[in-house]
């Protein structure tokens, strides 16, 4: 029984110290808010972003000697969410992480672990992509940072192999086409793989780019209910439901990268991957498909944004803000496309930092995409209806045991349910 | 007898015994008592985690997180799994682990080898073994190219019937190393005398292992058996890692996986809670079952 105990002491009891110690927290929010002096920050694990996050920080620690940045990578856990929501909890959350999941916000923000932000900064650097990330109270509690327009990434090679020279992936039935000869052909074993495990998250990789794009930037909540029980969604379910029956997207979970080691001629992913197929994958990239094959100018996707947030263990809450704004200023926001592939979600990406698409074309599509992107919807409950949406669609979709429709209208009954809960 | 002061009487008539005991004491006291009772108290409260200092209300709800948490079909299918798992690793456990250690005990050659060879996945990270195994039972993995036109469709981890039974078999394999060596242990306390008298009866080799092995080992059989049941009402890796979440559509979920899910994931710690407290019920409740009928001749 100690061992029963003990996952309970672990798992969900864990905070107690801290919550028992807890003191004043952050102290006062308006002195707070004004305060200046060393703050620490948290930026992402990959290469490319702890490289921007040092020169960053750098350069900020240059000009302010007494305002000093310590930065650190995001301390390892199962995902960055829990290692967040447990340093809220025991109140040691640095001032800004520069890897706040949209989908989190609102778990953070009933916690009490966030600080509202400047919103009139946020709405001109992002101009109306900004309003998806305003919370139900109207304020800001994450500043939208960089997105990763999701679009689909296919295999030259593989689909030369398969007598594919010009791929034409506009419609479910060219898409669908394609998928069937590169499997006929044998030249991969599986058409595309995204991940057919159960993760809330898997969803933001299979249903819902097309989802955006076959529903004209819809998102999966909205006005207080759910919208994908409908013609549109059950469209989306319905192809990839075929792509499953026919094997041409595998069932089992794949340990690697499946486009990378040729098990699958395509993939749905965003430009942070580029870097990681440079030498491996003579790629192309086109966007996701819809049922009529709207044009590449019509077509939304899902952002798979990462923003920044303000935390309420934060003390120097003048500084941060300075911080917040420096990180994400012009300048700044150049330095990170240019490390990263991942687009700054500012307005007019494109021709802001005109001279580095010239350089690097292949980018160029993604910044264009940038501006049409569907972020998670920022309501409460968020990842517990994210997990309902996907328990239906992995029964349905994924596994062939109920029917794509009524699966799809349950897990609409219940996500209304969950969003009506504060 | 000797009058003791209020200090004795706290320390007891052993006081150097008691301050030995009193580390541990106050370990499972702060480590597993009081957590655990917390865990009781969030069950019965809209509890979630706050950050220090955050006005937040979490009344007393009573036993509406019971109410949710049984009548959620995935919680109630989540123990409907963790039971099949451990009516096929118990037995399983049980029986392989006091063949192997009586092979073991034996002296054969590569004695050494084969103790090592089934300790190894023991102390192997689960992450690392699990990563084998789906490629042996992948649908073009090892094990369905030996199967051949006998392999299943949809594969082991992927088929609603198999993936727990692939999963309660992994376990089996991977904590055998562990209860054998508790098996090796006791094996040595059996006195060869026994063996000799069973002998002298006429008694053959299986005679002898069933007749005289299997009584005296019994007081490790007990242990044995209740060990592979907590641990595997704990079961929360192999259907993390090596179903993909408990899949395919819940049927490898165990409760610990729902509540981390629940619990941490979802930020609804006072459910996951009453999903735990509910699994020490349950675990409480076979072990005491299995006490009653497989510990009966040593009380």
């Amino acid at each position: 029984m100690k061992v029963q105990a003990g996952l309970l002491a672990v798992v969900l009891a864990g905070s107690l110290a801290a919550c028992g110690s807890g003191g004043d927290g952050a102290g006062d929010a308006d002195t707070a808010a004004q305060a200046r002096g060393p703050i620490t920050i948290w930026y992402s694990n990959n290469a490319e972003e702890v490289a921007w996050g040092k020169q960053m920080v750098a350069a900020w620690n240059a000009e302010h000697a007494d305002q000093k940045v310590t930065a650190q990578e995001i301390p390892t856990g199962k995902s960055s969410e829990e290692v967040i929501g447990a340093a809220i909890t025991a109140g040691n959350a640095p001032c800004l992480i520069f890897n706040t999941s949209p989908a989190s916000v609102s778990q953070f923000q009933k916690q009490g672990g966030l600080v509202p932000l400047d919103a009139s900064y946020i709405e001109e650097r992002s101009g109306d992509v900004a309003q998806q990330y305003k919370s139900a109270d109207g304020k800001y509690y994450q500043l939208p940072w960089k997105s990763n327009p999701v679009m689909i990434f296919y295999n030259k090679k593989i689909f030369a192999k398969a007598g594919i020279t010009d791929p034409s992936l506009k419609t479910y039935d060219e898409f669908l086409a394609a998928s069937r000869k590169v499997v006929a052909s044998k030249a991969a074993k599986f058409a595309i793989y995204p991940a057919p495990s159960n993760e809330f998250y898997q969803s933001w990789f299979d249903f819902y780019p097309l989802y955006a794009a076959e529903s004209g930037g819809k998102q999966l909540v909205a006005d207080g209910k759910a919208t994908f029980a409908s013609d549109e969604g059950k469209k989306v379910a319905d192809f990839w439901r075929t792509m499953y029956k026919e094997k041409l997207a595998s069932q089992e979970k794949y340990t690697g990268d499946a486009f990378v080691d040729g098990t699958a001629a395509m993939a749905v992913v965003g430009p942070w991957a580029i870097a990681t197929y440079k030498g491996k994958v003579d790629w192309g990239v086109v966007p996701v498909p819809t049922s009529s094959g709207k044009p590449a100018d019509e077509i939304h996707t899902f952002s798979d944004a990462k923003n920044v947030a303000m935390y309420s263990a934060c003390k120097n809450r003048g500084t941060a803000s300075d911080v917040l704004k420096f990180a994400t200023s012009k300048d700044q926001d150049g330095k990170f496309l240019a490390a990263t592939g991942q687009m700054p979600l500012r307005k007019d990406v494109a021709s802001t930092y005109a001279d580095y698409f010239a350089k690097n074309p292949a980018y160029k599509t993604f910044a264009d995409q940038a501006s049409r992107t569907v972020e998670v919807p920022n309501v409460p409950n968020s990842i517990t209806i994210w997990q309902t949406f996907r328990d239906a669609y992995s029964k349905s979709v994924i596994f062939g045991q109920e029917d794509t429709g009524s699966a799809l209208d349950g897990a609409a009954q219940k996500v209304d349910q969950l969003v009506k809960q504060s | 007898m000797r009058s003791r002061g209020p200090l004795g009487r706290i320390l007891g008539e052993h006081p150097v015994g008691t301050a030995f005991v009193t580390p541990y004491v106050v370990f499972l006291a702060a480590v597993f008592a009081y957590p655990l009772g917390f865990a009781v108290y969030m069950s019965f409260h809209d509890y979630f985690f706050a950050a220090p200092g955050a006005i937040v209300d979490r009344p007393f709800v009573g036993f509406d997180n019971y109410v949710t948490v049984l009548s959620d079909p995935a919680v109630r299918r989540a123990f409907g799994n963790v039971l099949v798992f451990l009516v096929i690793n118990v037995p399983l456990t049980v029986v392989l682990s006091l063949l192997l250690a009586n092979a073991l005990n034996a002296a054969i050659r590569w004695r050494t080898f084969f103790r090592v060879s089934y300790y190894v996945p023991y102390v192997t990270a689960s992450v690392a073994v699990v990563g084998v195994w789906l490629f042996l039972f992948n649908s073009n993995g090892l094990v369905n190219s030996v199967l051949g036109p006998l392999a299943p469709d949809p594969s082991w981890l992927v088929n609603s019937s198999l993936a727990m039974p692939t999963v309660a078999i992994y376990v089996t394999w991977k904590q055998l190393g562990f209860f054998i060596l508790l098996y090796l242990a006791a094996l040595q306390n059996v006195s060869k005398d026994l063996y000799e008298a069973a002998s002298m009866d006429g008694a053959g080799r299986w005679k002898s292992f069933l007749n005289v092995t299997v009584p005296g080992v019994r007081p490790a059989t007990t242990l044995v058996v209740l060990l592979a049941t907590v641990t595997g009402a704990n079961l929360f890796t192999e259907p993390y890692l090596l179903t993909g979440g408990g899949g395919p559509d819940g049927a490898s979920a165990s409760p610990v996986l729902i509540m981390y899910q629940r619990g941490i994931e979802q930020g609804n710690p006072d459910v996951g809670s009453a999903i735990g407290v509910l699994l020490v019920i349950g675990v409480l409740l076979l072990a005491l079952i299995e006490r009653r009928f497989v510990g009966k001749e040593e009380s």
